[in-house]
């Protein structure tokens, strides 16, 4: 009972060569940047585009197998699919948008209304059943798209960047709400984005997807400490600092103290960006860095003309500094550091 | 002071030459309508408009051009949906043709028609021998001509909008368990409809109008193929009054259907940019 996946397709510019599993209860993010063929992947697994070799098998049903002419229209697929934007359909009612799906498949109208009233009333969403999408905040219309996919019943649930239509200020709490209801459901989930915090957020594992090939898949922390590609050391290759924030300092569980700049109280993630970390033997001398941690080298990667450094320490971090620093510094594994970072370079997101 | 400025500066945004031009445009169309009411043999008018023949044609034509406005639904919309979907060699040749005769004089139409479709033609004289049918001449073969000319109008409104709809949301439509005639009915239909409205009615003011190919096709026989717009140019000859009471009806009648629809179908919509024509 699990996703089995080749793809290789040929699309324009773009040569997608993809192997990936995924389990029952699973949620797999797929990360990479724009025109990696996130996307392509989703459609290929949803049936809206055939691949030119290799196999889909969802639940150990073959449903996409040029070998042998198999081919599953999309109709026939276990298959959910959230868009990217929704694509809600406007001349519907919001009820009528969840009960779509039902009805499609055969399901008796009073029925189909029914079940979908249930749905809306489990995202929130009742006393908007009889409106138009076209009022609904972003946030609320995901949830709409959210449930009309599940309403189908699939095993496999596929989401397109689900939070890249949102502005900034709703993200952090649509997310949350994204992660709860992502859990309610158990079969596998698959979401495309390019954002590490909603990866980070809404996944069990990463598979990071750069010009149609994975370049690295695994948790997100293995990922983080070890990336392999400047892309992933770029953008996913992030310190991830979970906490609670009181006064402008959020605190970790194992009691790190990180001064930020931005201080909203309650639950946040912090991003730092190894580049930010500045790396220093012995006792730091004073500077305007807000936040200074003493630790030890663990590991060092050499990534091109850069130099990831791994720190364990009161707050392990991974810190990125260029190969002549490296050298004329002559860090080794083992070194007591001090790190420090500008509250100003630290971004917070509420979760 | 102050607030006076804006209200200049948007009057002086206006360029005069523009303003002076459109002036014109408004009047060459206005001006006609004026000269058909100035000369209007109003006392009479009633009696014109019960003559018989008047009406026979009126309802000839309301008729034929509401059957030429089904069946270019029925058979345009399909084709406004292969010319805006699917991608196959040739798709622009089969475009222009079908396009055709948009651009075509209707005289040459109905000449066309008539080599095609009459019973000496191309396809006509197995109609008439297999299965005893003829056009020319007949109502029916009014309504082939007016079909003709007013076809591509819905086709090309149609396939606007067909090419302006997000193919995201039949994908969604399939993803959720929909079949491809489930989508086409429930989601590209009621998606594309102000466009088809807009589209039903230009084919319909263009079959109402069509003249040229009918008269070339399916001749002059009042009560058969006789429509209005025949009736209008053959009684300006014999009786001047009564082409212009007739003619005043068919502008009546197309004045009312466009400020009509507009009201109840493109205005609560408002999206004027799917009524390409």
């Amino acid at each position: 009972m699990t996703l089995d996946v080749r793809i290789g397709l040929r699309l324009g510019s773009l040569d997608l060569r993809v192997e990936l599993t995924a389990h029952p209860g699973e949620v797999v993010a797929l990360l990479g940047p724009n025109g990696a063929g996130k996307s392509t992947v989703l459609r290929c697994l949803g049936g809206l585009a055939p691949i030119d070799d290799g196999r889909i098998a969802i639940d150990d049903v073959v449903v996409d197998d040029p070998a042998d002419g198999t081919f599953v229209e999309p109709e026939d697929r276990p298959v959910g699919f959230v868009f990217q934007d929704y694509v809600l359909f406007d001349h519907l009612t919001v009820l009528e948008n969840v009960a779509y799906g039902m009805r499609a498949r055969g399901v008796a109208k009073g029925d189909s209304r029914r079940r979908a009233r249930e749905w809306l009333e489990r995202f929130d969403l009742a006393d908007y059943s009889m409106q138009r999408p076209g009022v609904l905040s972003g946030g609320q219309a995901q949830r709409v798209a959210l449930a009309r996919a599940l309403a189908t019943n699939p095993r496999l649930l596929l989401l397109d960047e689900p939070l890249a239509a949102l502005d900034a200020g709703t993200r952090a709490v649509v997310r949350r709400d994204l992660r709860q209801h992502l859990a309610t459901f158990d079969g596998m989930r698959l979401v495309v984005t390019h954002d590490p915090i909603d990866a980070y957020a809404l996944a069990d594992r990463v598979v990071v997807l750069e010009a149609g090939r994975i370049v690295q898949t695994g948790t997100l922390a293995e990922v983080t400490a070890h990336p392999r590609t400047r892309y992933v050391a770029d953008l996913v290759g992030v310190n991830l600092v979970t906490g609670d924030v009181l006064d402008g300092v959020l605190t970790t569980s194992t009691g790190a103290r990180v001064v930020i700049a931005d201080a909203v109280d309650g639950p946040a993630l912090a991003t730092i960006r190894p580049h930010s970390v500045l790396v220093a033997r012995g006792s730091a001398a004073a500077s305007s860095a807000r936040n200074t941690w003493r630790g030890t080298i663990v590991d060092v990667d050499r990534l091109g003309e850069r130099v990831r450094l791994v720190i364990d320490g009161e707050l392990p971090l991974t810190a990125e500094i260029t190969a002549a620093a490296f050298d004329e510094l002559n860090f080794r594994p083992g070194d007591d550091v001090h790190a420090s970072v500008k509250a100003t370079d630290i971004e917070v997101a509420p979760t | 002071m102050r607030k006076q400025r804006p209200q200049r500066s948007r009057r002086a945004a206006l360029p005069l030459p523009a303003l002076i031009l459109a002036g014109v445009a408004v009047a060459f169309f206005a001006l006609p309508l004026v000269g058909l009411l100035w000369r209007a043999p109003w006392s009479n008018a009633w009696t014109y408009l019960t003559d018989d023949a008047a009406l026979t044609a009126l309802r000839l034509s309301l008729v034929t051009s509401l059957c030429a406005t089904a069946i270019s639904i029925v058979f345009g919309v399909p084709l406004a949906w292969l010319l805006a979907r699917v991608a196959f060699p040739g798709r622009g040749a089969v475009r222009a043709l079908c396009l055709l005769s948009m651009v075509l004089p209707p005289v040459v139409g109905g000449v066309a028609l008539f080599f095609a479709l009459g019973r000496r033609g191309l396809v006509g004289q197995y109609l008439d021998e297999w299965f005893g049918i003829t056009l020319p001449f007949t109502t029916a073969g009014v309504v082939v001509a007016q079909t003709f000319v007013a076809m591509p109008f819905l086709v090309v409104t149609v396939e606007a909008a067909l090419r302006q709809l997000d193919p995201r949301l039949e994908e969604a439509s399939r993803t959720l368990g929909a079949s491809r005639w489930y989508t086409f009915r429930r989601v590209t239909l009621p998606a594309i409809r102000p466009a088809l409205t807009a589209g039903a009615v230009l084919a319909w003011a263009r079959a109402l109008g069509e003249f040229g190919a009918t008269i070339t096709f399916a001749g002059n026989f009042p009560g058969t193929t006789q429509t209005m717009p025949l009736a209008v140019y053959l009684s300006l000859e014999t009786n001047p009054e009564e082409a212009i009471v007739l003619a005043l009806v068919m502008i009546a009648i197309s004045f009312a259907v466009l400020v009509g629809l507009r009201d109840r179908w493109f205005g609560s919509i408002g999206r004027p940019q799917q009524v390409v024509a």
